[in-house]
């Protein structure tokens, strides 16, 4: 063992400090040889918190032998700010700001989440109109949420223009967003008993027109990643999860959809007003990343259509149920869950009949995608690691929420 | 300065060297790509998009921090990542300034009862720009690009008056 490669391994990675390379540090197992029969130094490598490809601060700590990763594992805690503590200080009506935090791409789903679950203690009956808007808002929050997948699935693979595409359009959904709720991100729109406000005069007109334009631009945006070779040479095969691997380790959403098991809470326990609506639910075969690939394109497909549903069938009504000033539901306990644009966004909230929750658990499904990241990731190459980290689409902040 | 008016044949410029350098760094402020949290979207990624597209002001994204003169703190810094904003800014080369951009990076914003999270990253390092917003819009971000530009050359010329 030379001193320079010494170095290498030891400078910072690993908190123990200097080690002996010889001997693996504690939680790392050591394969006897290489892929080629070769037996190679091993070299552990730290990626992040600060790395361009980890979507935000996931720390991985890498082992390889030579570019083949023998084990991986996760480092998590670099986004922990006490989400579920916090709520148990928080007012009903506010606890949408928090889970806004949680998941801070798909922010319409998580107040959605919170939402239910107290209305479903205080047994309030929200108008329709509310649950259609609901529905309208969150969909069209999926296909912004899909669209930054998308643009960092590019930039992953090592595509640049698809990004720029991608932001275009999330721009105007950003845009409709802004005109509804008056954020960008932190919407804080929908609330116990319906949404905070109605719908602004016009916006039917501009959500149509999107929703005309992206029709044309999710087949470019399919026809530019899927239809190119080397893209998809890089996806088929990589990251394989089987139905029984997925609903082991408790994957959600698109995740569990591309390996073929056919669960979406829209259609399974629909909520607001997905029984109303008319859409398919998208499934792959292989479970590989080329099927999450294609699961979530189809799914922007299907979301544009439910818009179009809701802006023909809005119906005319409050948007808001008649609720009190300051929400105090009974003791009791109540568990609700929505699809968002990972997975299964679950609310579990204890109540002691205050005007805070007692406590809320917030269950997050890009925690459990990681969890099988880190099973998946031995045997393939760091490069193809990269890809599959970017087609499970975790979201740090719910991880740790 | 109008450096295309005084640009042309057999023309000569005079210039003290650190208006030279400080011209050259105000129009290429890089940033290093670290992401922290919710405001990464919009400060990051939306500002390198194509509608606000920082790059036509000089600003843009490297991966590396040895590449960067200028550190966006975009979102809750706790104290397991205090560490690591600490290293990857000393790994900065000088001259190098840092963003503080949003709620959380200035004071520790919606989170700050938490006894994990750091109550503002001035606590770790210095800012020198403050954002205000929970997120602030991409323009936010470049008005505060706009006044560390200001900020840097008021220096070079605070050196000069006091050097006459």
């Amino acid at each position: 063992m030379s001193d320079a490669r010494d170095d290498i391994i030891t400078v910072g990675l690993l908190s123990e400090g200097t080690h002996d390379p010889g001997t693996p540090p504690a939680g790392i197992r050591r394969a006897p040889t290489g892929v080629d029969g070769l037996a190679t130094e091993h070299l552990i490598v730290n990626m992040g918190p600060q790395h361009p490809s980890t979507h935000g601060v996931l720390r991985m700590l890498v082992e390889l032998d030579g570019e083949e990763i023998l084990n991986a594992e996760v480092t998590l805690g670099y986004l922990h700010r006490g989400i579920e503590k916090l709520a148990e200080h928080r007012r009903f009506d506010a606890l949408g700001t928090l889970m806004d935090r949680g998941d801070y791409v798909s922010g319409i789903m998580g107040e959605t989440a919170v939402a239910l679950a107290v209305e479903r203690l205080m047994e309030i009956e929200v108008p329709r109109r509310a649950r259609w808007i609901r529905v309208m808002m969150a969909e069209i929050n999926r296909i912004a949420t899909h669209l930054l997948w998308y643009g960092t699935m590019g930039l992953d693979t090592g595509a640049m223009g698809p990004f720029l595409y991608a932001m275009r359009d999330r721009e105007s959904l950003l845009d409709i967003l802004e005109a509804v709720s008056g954020a960008r991100m932190m919407f804080n729109y929908v609330r116990p008993g319906g949404v905070v406000a109605d719908l602004p005069a016009g916006i039917d007109t501009k959500i149509r027109e999107f929703c005309d334009a992206f029709d044309t631009y999710v087949e470019e945006h399919d026809a530019i990643l899927s239809g190119n070779e080397i893209f998809q040479a890089r996806l088929k095969g990589i990251g394989v999860i089987d139905a029984e691997k997925a609903l082991a380790f408790g994957l959600t959403g698109p995740n569990l959809r591309a390996s073929g098991v056919d669960f979406d809470l829209r259609k399974k326990r629909p909520y607001d007003a997905y029984d109303e609506m008319e859409f398919d639910v998208p499934l792959g075969s292989t479970g590989d990343a080329m099927d999450r690939f294609s699961v979530r394109m189809e799914e922007m497909r299907q979301s544009s259509r439910i818009i179009r549903q809701c802006i023909e069938g809005m119906p005319e009504g409050e948007h808001t149920a008649k609720v009190p000033k300051v929400l105090k539901p009974p003791a009791g306990e109540v568990y609700t869950s929505v699809e968002s644009a990972r997975g299964e966004v679950g609310i579990h909230l204890v109540t002691d009949g205050g005007t805070s929750p007692y406590r809320m658990h917030y269950h997050g499904p890009s925690l459990y995608a990681l969890q099988a990241l880190e099973d998946l990731m031995p045997g393939h190459l760091i490069a193809d690691g990269v890809v599959m980290i970017g087609s499970t689409d975790i979201m740090l902040g719910e991880v740790d929420r | 300065m109008a450096l295309d008016r005084l640009t042309g044949e057999n023309s000569l410029l005079f210039i003290k060297s650190e208006q030279l350098f400080d011209l050259a760094r105000t129009n290429s402020l890089w940033y290093i790509s670290f992401g922290i949290a919710c405001c990464a979207i919009e400060g990051l990624m939306s500002a390198s998009g194509p509608r606000f597209d920082f790059d036509r002001s000089g600003v843009f994204f490297r991966n590396s921090p040895r590449q960067a003169d200028v550190m966006i703190v975009a979102g809750t810094v706790n104290v397991k990542m205090a560490d690591t904003v600490r290293r990857l800014y000393e790994q900065m080369p000088e001259p190098k300034w840092v963003v503080a951009m949003g709620a959380c990076a200035s004071t520790g914003g919606p989170f700050r009862e938490y006894p994990n999270v750091v109550m503002g990253v001035d606590k770790v390092i210095p800012v020198d720009v403050y954002v205000p917003g929970c997120p602030p819009r991409p323009e936010s971000v470049q008005y505060a690009f706009i006044e560390l530009r200001k900020k840097i050359k008021a220096k070079t010329e605070e050196r000069l008056a006091a050097r006459r």
